[in-house]
């Protein structure tokens, strides 16, 4: 395929869509399908055949929508009225979906709200869950058919890689550096100026490496742009490549996201048969392919030097950096391992310029971040806000709040490696060094929600569990001192501690922070040191009452 | 120099050459950063978090072993906040290790116990959680305890990189981490060659050799047992360093003394069979490359650690293999016959013990019904040096100052040429001395052959010997040894001549000198000066020539008849087989 031919099958695919009058997306991702959307979507479909509405009424998948905790949803888009998204979808629901809102629409009644039953199915778009977010790597989620390449060309698709294709590789990485683009992972650092030490490293082998391990617990945000958007993460590191004269692509998925490698492979196929991915990418000469590698699910390959030891088949434990793996990565050839979001960042960026990406955002840090909300939290799902909104909005306005009579005290953020803050500091606007300030960390964006009822000791305890178990076990600090802090805390959730348990906690706290090797074991005591910051009490309420002093 | 680093350590500046770690780097202000991964002779593995050090101005620590210095870095080493995170480390090593240290064999000679030592920890405040994962003693050769162990990894990788056996290796992960056999399996049905590098390397009691010294001195007190020993060559240059001799000190008339005082009644020394296997092996040589009875090159065979590595994974390189016994083996035999019927003593009553470098020698002496030629099991038990050191310890005797002694019988006498057996090369130089002379009929204008001499892993030359010209091979580190079998294989492959005619391969790295069952911090520095105590005791020899050994000669005029005589192949020669990698 010419660059030129992307805009005449975008176009072509636009005008298919507009033939219809009606187009019914239901979220065909993991989360959606494990509450039967699957047979929702099948449902629409033979209804619609059944009603003879095929010429009028397009049907298909989607990715994630956002609203996890209403699912399975469907959406209707319709060219002559406001959209209506329909919750808690059953099978049951589809004729009266048919009947009663997409047949009157089709005959030009308009239907804000749908009435009966159906009206407790409908979501208020106007809700601020839905008017605060600014989605940009989730803008095709819930609005486009992950396996259709087409439209994805129809929403802008390739466009960035089209314009990569006449830039050099510096100025890539230039445009990179001026959006701000910091990784979306955890750590934050600057992505283009990770894509240009690469750029500048020689070497007649390089690989560009999607990290696509995802496994802090409640957080789902690479999965769902995986299984939403895959040509996006595709196109993004065919512009990484392009910034890096990379020569491979790899994407590490972890094995427990089989829909989502699904659709990267049916992505990949898809755009090899239309000359994007493969030899002379889009007529340009330049050629360049994948290969798809599965993570076996330990939470410690998301560590970029974990990652690429898994990859060549070995232990996946970190190594120590320098070496970073932009000099001597997979298979000692420089190598740049990027996280899922922040490649589906770049065709964004690339499309639209880097002035518009970092138009929003706070000084130092750019864009929007995807947080994926759960816990006591009404409004449980995925998210998309931009950088410098505060934790209240997010929390309270965009979650509605807990939605019970209980009050919030409390937010994790950043996972297992990030720490707890309170609420009277809410008020802070999300960004990379802020949340740095508070003792906590941005994370790869998973945001659980703790109630005045729940024990900070015990979700301390619950985080450290999951330190201990992922840890790899090459370094001492990490491989014991987990378990040691591990058994102090048990000793206390069970009321068994004393004050000298919470001192030895801290001590063993700062030589895990401070020699261990890897990022995991240096920050897996921050939810237990956060929590017994902000929130002592809990646990010298927990400990053995003190001894009565002989007299 | 240009591409040097100009950086700061503890205030003291620093001048080293690009790459050069900060735990090397610091040496040069006579700072030793504590570690206890870290091994000179092999790359930091970055596991124990005890050598951490701050850089000025960054909030992190980050580790010496691996971080290399770079130009202006200002470097702290010990200011207290580190110490009292390395102490935290090391306390949380001590929790997840057994308190049993008057019951270890590395007692008093620990990296972990000197470092807590070191520290003054007197209390970790931390509850003991130590697994209870079972010992390996499957091999008797070494015994693994994973309790012990600090995964450090150093065994993984002399098992992995140096010698490529790839037996050992990181089992479960987490707290449950732990040396084993891939698969779980035991180091008995694992690839395991025996070779004890493992051991050598390891800094506390979890892998150590297969302690056998009750046996010997249970012999030793019985009446009935008729005891004899024999020692290897690099046992001689290694022993001193359990007494805090010089490393290198030769100290073989000091272990004869030694030997018999604790009892032995007749004191050997494996040189005399190096010396032998010189005789039978030249001329096994010597009819391969004249009369063309069997193929080349020819490949030594007295490395038992090599022995198995060619059985499980080069099982093709069979028929190059010399078929002369290791020369404790020859001696074991010899004691069973020739010295039993000179001495009148009943066989059956002989009890052969073996002082060696090595831990492969432990099951080399059961391999095969060749190990039983005398009509006995030919050695009885073979011990290690450390082993060794030990029974010297116990047995009161004043190591330091006991006179030398010389051995008891001509099973002991041997020449220069022998004694270089222990180092990396040393087979090969006293094999061309004697080479040179059966194929000249003269002895070599020269008999220090330096092409052999080092500590380069694979070690190439072509000697003239009176026109003909040989091409021989030295390897010692198993992995080293992979690049000239293939180059053999090529070669046979291509139906062209062999690269070589004449081949040395040791297991260990320096060879004997760096065996597996020597005293424990071998390095490349202390392999070379452990090595010169041979070559300087070669040096000093007026017979440096295998065959110039009269007693040599007597053995064969009063018993073996000729070299390669029927009763040689039955004493001194044995078979090799093709071995399973895996046992199921």
């Amino acid at each position: 395929m010419k660059s030129e031919e992307l805009e005449v099958k975008a176009a072509a695919e636009i005008a298919k869509q507009q033939a219809f009058d009606v187009r019914l997306v239901c979220c065909s991702s993991t989360g959606c399908q494990s509450s039967g959307a699957s047979a929702i979507l099948a449902g629409l479909k033979a209804e619609i055949k059944t009603k003879q509405l095929e010429d009028k009424v397009q049907v298909c998948g989607t990715g994630c929508m956002g609203l996890c905790s209403k699912g399975p949803l469907v959406r209707m888009i319709s060219k002559t009225q406001k959209e209506v998204l329909f919750s808690d979808m059953k099978p049951e629901m589809v004729a009266a979906v048919v009947d009663q809102v997409v047949v009157p629409v089709l005959t030009g009644t308009k239907i804000e709200r749908p009435r009966g039953d159906l009206e407790h199915h409908s979501l208020d778009l106007d809700d601020p869950f839905f008017t605060m977010q600014y989605r940009v790597v989730l803008e095709n989620n819930g609005r486009t058919d992950p396996e259709k390449i087409e439209d994805y060309f129809a929403h802008g698709g390739y466009q960035g890689l089209k314009r990569s294709l006449t830039m050099s590789a510096e100025e890539i990485c230039k445009e990179l550096q001026v959006s701000g683009l910091r990784g979306r992972g955890g750590a934050g650092f600057p992505t283009g100026m990770k894509w240009d030490l690469t750029r500048k490293v020689q070497s007649d082998v390089k690989y560009v490496i999607c990290n696509g391990d995802e496994g802090d617990p409640g957080a789902f945000m690479d999965r769902s742009v995986l299984e939403g958007d895959p040509h996006a993460v595709i196109e993004g590191m065919l512009i990484a490549a392009r910034a890096m004269n990379a020569t491979h692509g790899i994407f590490y998925i972890r094995a427990e996201y089989p829909l989502a490698v699904e659709r990267v492979e049916k992505a990949l196929r898809q755009a090899r048969v239309a000359g994007l991915v493969g030899r002379n990418v889009l007529d340009s000469g330049w050629s360049f392919d994948f290969e798809i590698r599965l993570g076996a699910g330990a939470f410690v390959c998301g560590e970029e030097t974990a990652l690429i030891a898994s990859i060549e088949g070995k232990r996946g434990t970190p190594r120590p950096r320098p070496p970073f793996p932009a000099v001597k990565g997979l298979w000692n050839q420089p190598s740049c391992v990027n996280n899922v979001e922040t490649l589906a960042n770049v065709p964004r960026i690339l499309r639209r310029g880097a002035k518009w990406f970092a138009s929003r955002g706070t000084e130092k840090s750019k864009g929007t971040k995807v947080f994926a909300l759960t816990g006591k939290i009404k409004n449980n799902g995925l998210v998309e806000v931009p950088m410098g909104i505060t934790l209240r909005e997010i929390v309270e306005v965009i979650g509605g709040g807990t939605g019970t009579d209980r009050t919030i005290k409390a937010i994790q953020t950043g996972g297992p490696s990030g720490g707890m803050i309170p609420e009277h500091q809410f008020d802070t606007p999300m960004c990379y060094e802020h949340l740095q300030q508070l003792g906590s960390m941005m994370g790869s964006g998973g945001l659980i929600v703790i109630d005045d009822r729940d024990s900070v000791v015990e979700l301390a305890r619950f985080y450290l569990d999951f330190c201990v178990d992922e840890s790899c076990g090459k370094c001492a600090p990490c491989r014991i001192g987990g378990p040691q802090m591990l058994h102090l805390l048990i000793k206390i959730v069970d009321g068994k501690g004393t004050a000298e348990d919470i001192r030895t906690i801290r001590k063993v706290a700062k030589a895990m922070q401070k020699a261990s090797l890897c990022a995991l074991g240096q920050t897996a005591p921050n939810p237990t040191l956060s929590a017994l910051h902000h929130f002592e009490l809990e646990f010298t309420e927990r400990l053995l009452p003190a001894a009565t002093p002989q007299v | 120099m240009s591409n040097s680093i100009h950086a700061t350590i503890n205030g003291l500046p620093v001048e080293v050459a690009t790459g050069t770690s900060i735990l090397d780097a610091a040496r040069q202000v006579h700072v030793r950063i504590p570690t206890l991964c870290k091994h000179p002779d092999l790359d930091a593995t970055a596991a124990c978090g005890i050598c951490i050090v701050h850089i000025k101005n960054s909030g992190k620590m980050l580790r010496a072993c691996c971080t290399a210095i770079e130009d202006k870095m200002d470097v702290l080493t010990a200011t207290p906040e580190i110490v009292e995170v390395r102490r935290s480390v090391l306390e949380l090593i001590l929790s997840r290790h057994p308190n049993e240290c008057l019951t270890c064999l590395r007692n008093q000679n620990c990296e972990l116990q000197t470092l807590a030592a070191d520290f003054g920890l007197t209390w970790t405040g931390l509850d003991s959680i130590v697994p209870d994962h079972p010992i390996d003693d499957s091999t008797h050769s070494i015994v693994l305890d994973p309790r012990k162990c600090i995964t450090c990894g150093r065994c993984i990788q002399v098992c992995q990189q140096d010698q490529n056996v790839w037996a050992l290796s990181f089992l479960n992960r987490g707290f449950e981490t732990r040396i084993a056999a891939a698969g779980d399996i035991p180091l008995w049905d694992s690839p395991c060659v025996r070779c004890g590098q493992c051991s050598a390397h390891c800094p506390t009691g979890a892998i150590t050799e297969y302690d056998e010294t009750t046996k010997v001195w249970d012999k030793l007190a019985d009446p009935e047992a008729y005891c004899v020993v024999q020692i290897a060559p690099a046992v001689r240059v290694a022993i001193g360093e359990a007494f805090g001799f010089p490393v290198g000190a030769n100290l073989t008339g000091k272990i004869y003394a030694a030997l018999r005082r604790m009892g032995f009644k007749a004191v050997f020394d494996t040189n005399f069979g190096a010396d032998l296997t010189i005789i039978e092996e030249a001329t096994e040589f010597k009819s391969r490359l004249l009369e063309g009875k069997g193929v080349l090159p020819l490949i030594t065979s007295c490395c038992p650690g090599w022995v198995n590595f060619m059985e499980k994974f080069h099982g093709d390189m069979i028929q190059h293999f010399s078929s002369c016994k290791s020369p404790h083996a020859m001696v074991g035999a010899l004691s069973k016959t020739f010295y039993a019927q000179k001495q009148g003593v009943d066989p059956a009553k002989i009890y052969m013990v073996s002082i060696m470098p090595c831990t492969a020698k432990k099951s080399e002496i059961i391999r095969s019904r060749e190990m039983y030629s005398s009509g006995y099991q030919d050695v009885d038990v073979s011990i290690t040096t450390r082993e060794f050191a030990r029974m010297i310890k116990q047995s009161g005797i004043d190591f330091v100052t006991i006179p030398d002694e010389p051995c008891d019988h001509m099973l002991g006498m041997y020449t220069g040429a022998a004694t270089i057996f222990g180092a990396t090369g040393g087979v090969m130089e006293a094999a061309l001395r004697t080479a040179y002379f059966y194929v000249t009929g003269g002895d070599a204008p020269r008999v220090e052959f330096q092409a052999t001499r080092g500590l380069k892993g694979v070690k190439e030359a072509s000697i003239d010997v009176a026109g003909t010209t040989i091409r021989i091979a030295v390897a010692h580190g198993l992995a080293n040894v992979e690049q000239v079998i293939d180059k053999i294989r090529e070669a046979k492959a291509a139906g062209e001549e062999p690269p070589y005619h004449f081949v040395e391969v040791m297991a260990c790295p320096g060879g004997c000198v760096g065996g597996g069952g020597q005293p424990y911090g071998a390095t490349n520095e202390l392999r070379v000066k452990r090595a010169t105590g041979l070559y300087s005791e070669d040096q000093g020899d007026q017979l440096r020539c295998s065959h110039h050994n009269p007693y040599i000669k007597q053995l064969y005029d009063e018993f073996l008849g000729a070299p390669a005589s029927h009763k040689a192949e039955q004493l001194l020669h044995t078979g090799y087989q093709v071995l399973p990698e895996y046992k199921r």
